[in-house]
């Protein structure tokens, strides 16, 4: 019971943390960036070759994610800013944004291979040395770290949004971007800054999950990035600390599911109590009531 | 030297009397149909290297007196079509006596049809699918163990070594392959009278097993047996470690590949697979071939071993029935008996697939070892 509780909270971490940046663009620009996957995947390829370089993983860590920002950063420079005057940019965008992650998961083919990688042996301590025990659990140090590194993620980017000037920005944009402009904010530099930090986010959550499984491959974000976009649909769209709790809602709910009914419930149960708790809150777990009328 | 090669020897001599020339050979043409493009690729080398030197060892040995063998090989690209492409041609135009392959078994449920309907002999060197190869007729023999035959053999091996008498089973339910391998370790887990404390289920594209495994470990087993393709089964194992599982895992054939240590490192050690080729037997036919690769810088795996064993189940074929013609070959077949080969000594059950010893193996310093 006691290892079922922290399988789940472990999962749940990385589901919340890739869910956060996801729900960030989804939040600010109302569309999906469906290639959000696809950064998380590049991150880790980073991260792999760096640290197959020589350098430490705590150097390695904060330049992948480095990247993955300005990956983010060129993203919307390419796919979605073109793209944003037209009236139905969210369509076009999410269409662009699906193009985006084929070009790059291919290219990601091209240089790394089909076959299956993982960092190298000895990238962090492993082995029962590094595991403790925790409510009648074995938990490994990078397990509680991966869930640490989440959860202090969640609070900075509650701070960023919340609490400084680029977060009002950000927020006023999201509310109305003539509105904004009309009180003097730079739009473009604000969508180019969310779409930075959630890049960011998902570039850690890449590195985290790769770190956490070792089965590093082109197509690594696919399988997150369904579960991704169930958070912040249950999380309340572009609801930030909803999107935590759904991930870890999403993350026990399915280790529990697996435990007492088989993996091959996982989805089924899982997708079904998504459905069911949108039936009864539409706006998902902590959305807030629509203000805004398009 | 037996008896059966006396007969040879006495009708090669024979032959050569009313010829009355030693120069008259008669050509054995062998077709191969591998697959040395597509995703089956790497097992096609290792199947086109077996066979070419055993061809090369038999016609230098001089013990087919007469008869020559000739090996004309084709790339079946891993597929059904190109599979049956190359049966056609090896049939009608190269008119071989006999053909090995082709390396999968999913291209051999097409092609062997083809060679049935012709009456052209076929050893299956690879397949192991353990329905819808050699049931296709009388004319598709199989020398490669299928799964039903391995597992069960090496996990009894381990159980007399080990002695556990109760197992939790992990497979993947969403693979015919990992499913049917399943099943095979059920039935076997049955006939030995295992206790099965818990079975879980994961799929290909998962990567946390931490779930499932913490489910069963908390049944108390005492061997973990999973079924998995090699990139599941290095998460799986490398989970199990993690859990605090220090006691013995016995995989299916999907842990049979080097990869498997490349991903799970470390936590792969004690990690046990059965195998139907045990390198490091000392008997004089694994050695001579083991020599035979060595002297061609070849690496040899299981898959080289089980093509030479198909070149040599041929001769054999050929050498008992004194004729190379294709129905030769094939009543030839039915007189195989205990052929020693690198494989251990080779017969032919009545249902035509082969039979041999299976070996263990244990994953130990990071490679895959022999268990004795």
């Amino acid at each position: 019971m006691g290892q079922q509780v922290i399988n789940g909270l472990f999962l749940g971490s990385i589901y919340a943390l890739f869910a956060l940046g996801y729900t960030l663009v989804f939040g600010v620009l109302d569309i999906l960036n469906l290639a959000h996957a696809a950064v998380f995947m590049v991150a880790t390829f980073v991260a792999v070759a760096l640290v197959g370089h020589g350098l430490h993983i705590l150097l390695a860590l904060p330049l992948a994610v480095l990247f993955a920002g300005l990956l983010g950063l060129v993203l919307e420079r390419v796919a979605f800013r073109p793209l944003r005057a037209r009236t139905d940019s969210n369509i076009s965008g999410l269409i662009s944004s699906l193009a985006a992650a084929t070009i790059i998961e291919a290219v990601a083919l091209e240089i790394w291979g089909p076959n299956i990688t993982r960092f190298p042996f000895g990238t962090l301590p492993e082995g029962p040395a590094n595991q403790l025990q925790l409510f009648g659990g074995t938990v490994s140090r990078l397990q509680l770290t991966i869930i640490a590194v989440a959860v202090l993620l969640v609070l900075a980017l509650t701070w960023l949004v919340k609490g400084t000037r680029l977060g009002r920005e950000v927020r006023a944009v999201a509310e109305s971007p003539r509105a904004a402009r009309v009180l003097g904010v730079n739009v473009d530099r604000a969508i180019a800054a969310a779409f930075f930090i959630s890049s960011a986010l998902g570039g850690a959550a890449g590195v985290l999950y790769g770190l956490a499984f070792n089965s590093i491959s082109p197509d690594m974000g696919r399988g997150v990035e369904l579960k991704g976009l169930a958070v912040i649909i249950l999380g309340g769209m572009g609801s930030m600390p909803g999107a935590v709790l759904a991930g870890f809602a999403l993350g026990l709910t399915e280790v529990f599911v697996v435990a007492s009914l088989g993996g091959s419930w996982r989805d089924a149960i899982s997708f079904a109590g998504l459905f069911l708790i949108l039936l009864v809150r539409p706006r998902g777990l902590m959305g807030a009531a629509v203000t805004r009328e398009a | 030297m037996r008896l059966a090669g006396r007969i040879t020897l006495s009708l090669a001599a024979a032959s050569l009397l009313l010829t009355g020339s030693a120069r008259a050979e008669t050509v054995v043409k062998i077709g191969a149909a591998l697959s040395l493009t597509g995703p089956a690729a790497a097992y096609g080398a290792q199947q086109k290297a077996g066979i070419l030197a055993a061809v090369d060892e038999i016609n230098k040995s001089g013990q087919l007196k007469g008869v020559k063998l000739e090996a004309v090989v084709e790339d079946d690209a891993s597929t059904k079509e190109q599979g049956i492409a190359v049966f056609q041609r090896f049939i009608n135009k190269d008119k071989v006596a006999a053909i090995i392959g082709p390396t999968l078994s999913n291209t051999a449920t097409a092609a062997d049809r083809l060679a049935q309907d012709a009456g052209v002999p076929v050893v299956a060197v690879s397949n192991t699918a353990p329905k819808g190869i050699t049931d296709i007729g009388d004319y598709i023999w199989r020398v490669s163990l299928t799964e039903g035959q391995v597992i069960p053999g090496a996990l009894k091996r381990l159980q007399g070594k080990l002695g556990f008498k109760k197992a939790g089973l992990l497979y993947g339910n969403d693979d015919a392959f990992t499913q049917a391998g399943y099943t095979v370790m059920k039935a076997a887990t049955e006939t030995m009278g295992l206790q099965v404390v818990g079975t879980q289920t994961f799929a290909k594209p998962d990567k946390d097993y931490t779930a499932q495994l913490t489910a069963l470990l908390a049944a108390k087993p005492e061997i973990l047996i999973v079924s998995a393709l090699v990139e599941n089964a290095s998460g799986i194992v490398a989970q199990a470690r993690q859990l605090g599982w220090q006691g013995p895992i016995f995989g299916g054939n999907g842990f049979n590949s080097p990869k498997l240590m490349a991903n799970a490192g470390p936590a792969a050690e004690g990690v046990y697979v059965g195998t139907a080729w045990n390198k490091v037997s000392t008997d004089p036919a694994n050695q001579a071939f083991l020599k035979a690769m060595a002297a061609r810088k070849h690496e040899p795996d299981q898959f080289c071993a089980q093509s030479w064993t198909g070149v040599a189940v041929i001769a054999e074929a050929v050498k008992l029935s004194g004729k190379g013609g294709r129905d030769d070959v094939k009543a030839g077949f039915l007189k195989v008996k205990d052929l020693p080969t690198p494989l251990g000594h080779f017969s032919f059950l009545p249902n035509r697939d082969g039979n041999h010893e299976p070996a263990l193996q244990v994953v130990k310093d990071g490679k895959f070892q022999i268990v004795p």
